[in-house]
C-alpha cells in the first residue's frame, strides 16, 4: 500500500515538473542571484547611543539615502532612498525618537521613527526662491507642548512642530533677500537669534519670539567688503566669516542683538598667507581655517580676538566638536602617515591634552580620509572612550574603535558609473574534479539528500542541509573559469574613481583599486574615471597574457582637461601601466581590430577634432593605416541639435610630431531645426553583440533579410516645449520624432513621428530592432514602440538552387555607400509602468530568443519576451502564426508578476542594467546597479542545453540500476522457464 | 546459457527418429490406412504432373500479383493516417511519417526475399516485381511529400539562408555624445 502511495507521489511529482514554470521557487532565491544593499557616500551622521539597547548611527548620503546603521556590525537597520531630485540638506534627531530630514532645498521636511524607520509625518514647505537651506533642531525649546524645529528654505523661516509636523508659524524673508546663516538659541530663553546676510554685504540679526514668530528686534550692519564662503559659529553669540577677498577673517558678535564686526587679517595670523577657506567642523570658541595647504586652528577670544593655537598638515580631516564630561569639548582629527592613519581626539580648550591617540593600518586603495564623525561612550572604568566613523576618499565608511577597524562598508559601489565583464583565469592542472566534489561517498550522500528532498521525505534538517549544499555546490565561488562560463568578474568603475571586481558567484569583491594619476600633479592627484573598456581579451593565440581593462579618466571636470589612461590587470587587480595622454578626451571609440597580443585598438578624440590611436605601437599603426579609409566617427551635439560625421584625413604630423595622431574632415551633418526638435536620446547597438542569422523567416517560409548594421544610430527628438517634465506640454505642443541614421553616410534610413508624445525616451537597440518607451500625452499612458528594419535589396535572394550551390552574395562584405534599400515594420503598445532603463539579454551565439529587461520605476527589473514586441502581431493570428508563437495583438503589454527577475527585491535607485553572455548559449548574466547591486543569471528560452541544477542524478542512477537488475532477474526467470518447458 | 546447451547437446545418449522416409509398407509394423497410397508424385504419369505444375505456376503467379498489389492497401491506409495526422510537427505526425518512409524502404530492400517463394522457371515475376516497386516508391514519395508538408525538408530559401552569418561591414564608425 505504502509502495503504491509513493509511486503515485512520484508520478504526481513527475507530472508537475513537466509543467513549464517561468518564475523561480522560494527555495531557489539566492542560488543564482545576489543582492547587495548600499547607502552611498555619507554626508551627515548623527549618533544615537544614549539609551541602552541598540546603538545606532543615522546617516544621510550623497545618493539621497537616509539610513540607520547598527554601530556594532555596520548593518542597515532601515533605509529610505529619496528620489534623485530630493537631495538631503540636513538630518537630525528630535525628541529622541524621530529622525528629521530636510530635503529638496528645504522644501520637504520628514520625520521617521527612529527604531523602525517608518515615516511619522511629512510636511512640504513651499519656498518662493532658491536658497540654501538650513535645519535646526533646538534641544530644549518648548512652545505650548510643541517642540519646534526651525527650517529655513526658499526664503522662508518655518517653525514646525516636531510632534506632528504642523507648521507653527512662518516668517517671510523673501522681500529682503535675506539668507539665514545661523539660528542660535540661548539656553533658557524663548527668543531665538537668526543671523543672516543680505546680498552678502550686510549682516542682519533678527530676534524672533519662538512662540509666535514675531520679530522682537532687528539689527543690521553693512559690511561693504562683502562676505564669502562658509560661516563658522564659534559660540552662542559669535560667528566668524571670511570677506570676499578671502584674506580677512571677520568676527561677528551679536550679543543682545547688537552687531559688532572685528576684522583680523590672515596675514597677521600666519606668515605666508594666501586665499583662506573656513573648514566646516563646528568647534566651540575655535575655528579651523585652511590656508596654503595647512590647517590652522584659531581660537576666538572673549573680545573677538583671534590667535593661532595650532597648525596641521593639509591631509587632516576633522570632526565637529563633541561635549565630553566636565563641560569639556573634544574633537577628533585624522591624518595620514605612510600606510597608517592616526586618529587623535583632543580637547578644544587645551590642544595639548590628547584624550585618545590611535594608529590604524589602512588599505592604500581607500585613499584619504574625507570626513570624521566621533561619538563618545563611558568605559567600565568611567573614562571616556571614543568611536570614530570615517568616510574615505573611495566613499567607503569605516568605524574605528579601540585602535581597530570594527567594520567597513564599501559605499563606493552605490555610485557605479560604468561596468564591463572579464573572464577568470583558467583552472590550472592538478586541480581535479574529485577534489572539488570531495569524495564519491560525499557525492552520493548529497544526491541521496537531494532525492529525499525531491520525494518530499526530507526532514527540516535535511532541507537545511540541502540548501547549504546547493549554496556550496558547483563551486560557484571559485576563482577559476568554469565550463559553462557562469563564473565571471564584473568590473565596476565608481564615481570616486575606484575599480571593483565583483565575482558573479556571490558578489564578493575580488579586488579593488583606486585610480592614481601617473603625474601626481597638484591639479590632478586623483583623476575622475569616465569610462571603462575591455583592452585585452586573450582567447586564441595570446593565452599567456592576462586580460586587462582600460580606464579612461580625466584630470578635472572640464571637458578640455587632459585625459589619463590606466591599464589594469583583471586577474590581479594591479595597474599595469598608466599614462598622461597629453590631450583632452571627448570620445573613446573601440575599433573592431586587435593586434597580435589581442589588444584592442582604440581611437580617442580630443576637443580639437583630432583622433589619437592607442596602443601606441607600430603594429597597431600599420593595422590602422590599412583600414584608414574605412574608419569614421560622429558626434552628437545635443545642445545645438547637430549630428556630425567625420572621416579620417591624414596624420597630423605637420602640427605635432605625434605619428599616432590623425586629423579628420567633416563629411556630413544632420541639423535638427532648433525651433521644433531637440535631441533627447541617442543609441547604437552594443559593439560586441553577436547576431546568429541575417534572415527572418515568416510563417509561409517567406524570407525577410534583417538590416544588421553596427553603423546605425537611433535618435529621438522632441519639441522644445515637450522637453520638460511629463505634463508640462499639451498634446498639440509636443511631438516626438525618432530617426534611424546611418553614421557612415549620414543618410536617414527611417523617420517616425509620434504626435502628442513626449519623453523621456528609454530605448534599447539590438540586431535589427529598436524598442523605445515614451509618454503619450493624448492617451495619458506610457507607450512602447518597436521598429524593425529590413533590407529590401537582398530580398531577391530566394532561389533555393542558387543558395544550395552557394551562388549568392549574402555573406559578401557590404558598404553603406551601396545605399541599401530598407523598409521598416513597427507597432506600438501601451505600457502600464514608468521606466528607468531598458536592456536586452545577450547570449554567446545570439541563437537564444531575447528578453527585454525593463527597469521599472519601482526599482525592479521586469523580463519581457521580445515576442510581445513583435510588429507581426495581429488581432487574429492564423493557425500557422500561432504555431510559430505569434501572440494575438493586445493594446497593452502584459506585466506578469512572476517575470520580475528581481522577485521580491528592489534595486534601489536603479540606474543601469548590464547583460553579458555566458559560454552556455542559453544563459546570460544580468547585472543591475543603482544604490544597490543585483546580479542574476537568466535563460530566456529556459536552459535547453543543460540539465538543471536540481536534476536528480541519484534518481537516474537508481533507475538504471533497477532496470539492469530487472533485466537480469527476468532473464534468469525466463531461462528457468524455458528449461522446465523443455523438460516437460 | 552454455550450461543448458551442454546438457542438451553432449548429454544425449539415445534418440528416436520419428521421420520414417521409407515407402515400403513391409518395412513398417503398422499397415497403411485404407485408401492411403504411398505413391510418390514422381510415380505419376507425365501429363498429370505437367498439368499440376501449370496449375501451381498459375497459382504462384496469382499469389505474386497479390503480393505485388499488397502495398496499395498499405498506401491507402498510410494516406488516411497522414490526413488524420495533420500538418503540424508533433509526436504522432512524426511517427506516422517516419513509418511511412520506413515501410517502403524496408520493402524495397527485401523485394527479392518477398518474391522468393514464387520463384519458378515458368513464372514471369518481373511485372509483379515492377508493380511492387512502383507502389512502394509511391509510398516513399508520399512519405517524403508528407515530410515536406511538415516542413522538415530543406526546400525553402529560408532553410539555406538561416545558417548564413550576417555580412561583414566595410566601414566602421563610432562616437556619440561628447563626454561631459
Amino acid at each position: 500500500m505504502a509502495m503504491a502511495i509513493r509511486f503515485t507521489l512520484l508520478l504526481l511529482l513527475f507530472l508537475s515538473s513537466a509543467i513549464v514554470s517561468f518564475s523561480l521557487y522560494e527555495d531557489q532565491v539566492g542560488l543564482m542571484d545576489w543582492h547587495q544593499r548600499y547607502i552611498g557616500k555619507v554626508k551627515h551622521a548623527v549618533f544615537h547611543t544614549q539609551k541602552t539597547g541598540r546603538k545606532r548611527v543615522i546617516v544621510s548620503t550623497e545618493e539621497n539615502v537616509v539610513a540607520s546603521l547598527d554601530l556594532r556590525h555596520g548593518e542597515i537597520f532601515w533605509r529610505h532612498v529619496l528620489g534623485t531630485n530630493d537631495a538631503i540638506d540636513g538630518v537630525d534627531i528630535a525628541l529622541g525618537k524621530y529622525v528629521i530630514t530636510l530635503s529638496s532645498e528645504g522644501s520637504a521636511l520628514r520625520a521617521w521613527n527612529l527604531p523602525d524607520g517608518q515615516m511619522v509625518w511629512e510636511t512640504s514647505l513651499h519656498g518662493a526662491q532658491h536658497s540654501k537651506s538650513l535645519l535646526s533642531v533646538p534641544t530644549n525649546l518648548k512652545v505650548d507642548k510643541a517642540y519646534p524645529i526651525l527650517v529655513f528654505g526658499g526664503g522662508y523661516l518655518h517653525a514646525v512642530s516636531a510632534i506632528d509636523g504642523e507648521v507653527l508659524w512662518k516668517k517671510d524673508f523673501t522681500a529682503e533677500g535675506f539668507e539665514v546663516q545661523r539660528v542660535l538659541q540661548p539656553p533658557g530663553s524663548s527668543i531665538i537669534y537668526v543671523l543672516g546676510f543680505v546680498n552678502s554685504s550686510e549682516a542682519v540679526v533678527y530676534q524672533i519670539d519662538s512662540k509666535s514668530g514675531e520679530v522682537v528686534a532687528q539689527k543690521n550692519m553693512a559690511f561693504p567688503a562683502g562676505f564669502s564662503g562658509e560661516i563658522s559659529s564659534v559660540s552662542s553669540d559669535k560667528v566668524v566669516v571670511l570677506d570676499s577677498t578671502r584674506s580677512i577673517l571677520v568676527t561677528i558678535g551679536f550679543l543682545d542683538g547688537d552687531i559688532s564686526f572685528q576684522k583680523t587679517s590672515i596675514s597677521d595670523l600666519v606668515e605666508d598667507s594666501g586665499k583662506a577657506e573656513i573648514l566646516s567642523p563646528l568647534l566651540s570658541n575655535m575655528l579651523a581655517v585652511k590656508v596654503n595647504k595647512r590647517t590652522i586652528f584659531v581660537r576666538v577670544g572673549g573680545e573677538g580676538k583671534l590667535e593661532v593655537v595650532d597648525s596641521l598638515s593639509d591631509e587632516t580631516a576633522m570632526s565637529d566638536s563633541l561635549p565630553v564630561a566636565d563641560d569639556q569639548v573634544a574633537f577628533a582629527s585624522v591624518h595620514h602617515e605612510g600606510s597608517k592613519i592616526h586618529l587623535m581626539v583632543k580637547l578644544v580648550d587645551d590642544l595639548d591634552t590628547v584624550l585618545l591617540r590611535e594608529s590604524i593600518q589602512m588599505d592604500q586603495h581607500r585613499g584619504r580620509v574625507h570626513k570624521v564623525f566621533i561619538n563618545n561612550y563611558i568605559r567600565t572604568d568611567r573614562s571616556n572612550g571614543f568611536r570614530a566613523l570615517i568616510v574615505m576618499e573611495d566613499h567607503s565608511l569605516l568605524l574605528l574603535q579601540q585602535g581597530a577597524i570594527v567594520w567597513s562598508r564599501e559605499e563606493g559601489l552605490a555610485s557605479v558609473t560604468d561596468v564591463t565583464t572579464a573572464e577568470l583565469p583558467v583552472e590550472k592542472d592538478g586541480v581535479s574534479v574529485a577534489k572539488v566534489e570531495h569524495t564519491l561517498f560525499d557525492w552520493l550522500k548529497g544526491h541521496m539528500l537531494k532525492l529525499k528532498g525531491t520525494l518530499l521525505l526530507a526532514s527540516p534538517e535535511d532541507v537545511a542541509a540541502i540548501q547549504e549544499m546547493r549554496m556550496k555546490s558547483s563551486g560557484r565561488n571559485k576563482l577559476t573559469r568554469d565550463h559553462n562560463g557562469f563564473r565571471k568578474l564584473f568590473i565596476a568603475l565608481t564615481r570616486a574613481g575606484k575599480l571593483f571586481a565583483l565575482h558573479t558567484g556571490d558578489g564578493r569583491i575580488v579586488w579593488s583599486m583606486l585610480l592614481n594619476s601617473p603625474s601626481k600633479s597638484e591639479t590632478c592627484e586623483r583623476p575622475s574615471g569616465i569610462s571603462l573598456y575591455q583592452w585585452q581579451v586573450p582567447h586564441h593565440h595570446a593565452m599567456d597574457e592576462n586580460p586587462s581593462v582600460l580606464v579612461v579618466g580625466r584630470c578635472g571636470s572640464d571637458s578640455s582637461a587632459p585625459g589619463v589612461l590606466s591599464f589594469v590587470d583583471v586577474y590581479t587587480g594591479k595597474e599595469i601601466s598608466s599614462s598622461d595622454m597629453g590631450h583632452s578626451v571627448v570620445q573613446v571609440m573601440p575599433l573592431p581590430f586587435t593586434d597580435s597580443t589581442e589588444q584592442r585598438l582604440h581611437l580617442i578624440a580630443d576637443t580639437n577634432g583630432h583622433v589619437h590611436l592607442y596602443p601606441k605601437t607600430s603594429e597597431a599603426l600599420s593595422i590602422f593605416q590599412h583600414e584608414f579609409q574605412n574608419v569614421y566617427w560622429y558626434t552628437v551635439e545635443a545642445d545645438e541639435g547637430i549630428i556630425r560625421g567625420h572621416a579620417m584625413k591624414s596624420s597630423c604630423s605637420s602640427e605635432t610630431a605625434d605619428e599616432y595622431c590623425f586629423t579628420t574632415r567633416e563629411l556630413w551633418t544632420v541639423v535638427f531645426p532648433s525651433e521644433s526638435e531637440k535631441v533627447i536620446s541617442t543609441l547604437t547597438r552594443k559593439p560586441n553583440e553577436v547576431v546568429h542569422t541575417q534572415a527572418k523567416v515568416n510563417t509561409d517560409q517567406d524570407l525577410l533579410y534583417k538590416y544588421v548594421s553596427r553603423n546605425l544610430l537611433f535618435v529621438a527628438t522632441v519639441s522644445p516645449k515637450g522637453a520638460g517634465e511629463i505634463g508640462s506640454a499639451t498634446p498639440e505642443e509636443s511631438t516626438l520624432v525618432v530617426y534611424l541614421i546611418d553614421t557612415i553616410t549620414g543618410r536617414i534610413l527611417h523617420r517616425l513621428s509620434h504626435q502628442g508624445c513626449q519623453g523621456p525616451v528609454h530605448a534599447v537597440f539590438s540586431e535589427n530592432w529598436v524598442v523605445y518607451h515614451y509618454f503619450n500625452l493624448r492617451a495619458h499612458k506610457y507607450e512602447v514602440t518597436v521598429v524593425e528594419i529590413y533590407d529590401q535589396s537582398r530580398a531577391e535572394n530566394k532561389n533555393v538552387w542558387k543558395l544550395v550551390l552557394g551562388k549568392h552574395n549574402l555573406t559578401a562584405p557590404i558598404s553603406s555607400y551601396s545605399r541599401p534599400e530598407v523598409f521598416t515594420k513597427s507597432q506600438s503598445y501601451f505600457f502600464a509602468q514608468s521606466v528607468k532603463t531598458i536592456a536586452v539579454t545577450s547570449t554567446a551565439k545570439g541563437i537564444t530568443s531575447k528578453q527585454l529587461l525593463i527597469g521599472t520605476i519601482g526599482d525592479q527589473i521586469l523580463a519581457l519576451d521580445k515576442r510581445f514586441v513583435d510588429p507581426r502581431r495581429t488581432l487574429n493570428p492564423s493557425q500557422a502564426e500561432k504555431e510559430e508563437g505569434i501572440i494575438p495583438l493586445t493594446d497593452s503589454l502584459p506585466i506578469i508578476p512572476q517575470s520580475y527577475i528581481t522577485h521580491s527585491l528592489k534595486v534601489e535607485g536603479l540606474r543601469g542594467i548590464v547583460t553579458a553572455p555566458a559560454k552556455l548559449e542559453s544563459t546570460t548574466h544580468v547585472f543591475a546597479y543603482g544604490v544597490d547591486l543585483f546580479y542574476t543569471r537568466l535563460a530566456p528560452s529556459k536552459t535547453y542545453d543543460s540539465l538543471t541544477d536540481d536534476f536528480s542524478y541519484a534518481l537516474l542512477l537508481i533507475t538504471i540500476v533497477a532496470l539492469v537488475a530487472a533485466i537480469y532477474i527476468t532473464w534468469v526467470l525466463s531461462e528457468k522457464k524455458e528449461l522446465s518447458e523443455k523438460w516437460r | 546459457m552454455d550450461k543448458g546447451k551442454a546438457v542438451m547437446g553432449t548429454g544425449r545418449r539415445w534418440a528416436v527418429d520419428f521421420s520414417d522416409q521409407s515407402t515400403v509398407p513391409s518395412s513398417r509394423d503398422i499397415l497403411d490406412p485404407p485408401g492411403f497410397s504411398r505413391a510418390s508424385p514422381e510415380q505419376d504419369d507425365s501429363a498429370t504432373s505437367r498439368q499440376k505444375k501449370d496449375a501451381e505456376a498459375n497459382w504462384k503467379l496469382q499469389k505474386a500479383w497479390e503480393v505485388a498489389q499488397s502495398p496499395f492497401k498499405n498506401l491507402m491506409m498510410m494516406g488516411f493516417m497522414m490526413w488524420m495526422a495533420g500538418n503540424t510537427v508533433h509526436l504522432f505526425s512524426i511517427g506516422i511519417t517516419f513509418s511511412a518512409l520506413w515501410q517502403p524502404i524496408s520493402a524495397l530492400q527485401s523485394v527479392g526475399k518477398i518474391f522468393e517463394p514464387f520463384k519458378d522457371n515458368k513464372v514471369e515475376l518481373l511485372m509483379p516485381k515492377l508493380l511492387f516497386l512502383a507502389l512502394n516508391l509511391g509510398g516513399l514519395a508520399l512519405g517524403i511529400w508528407k515530410l515536406n508538408t511538415l516542413g522538415l525538408l530543406p526546400t525553402h530559401a529560408s532553410d539555406w539562408v538561416s545558417s548564413l552569418p550576417p555580412p561583414q561591414e566595410v566601414e566602421h564608425s563610432g562616437g556619440g555624445f561628447v563626454f561631459h
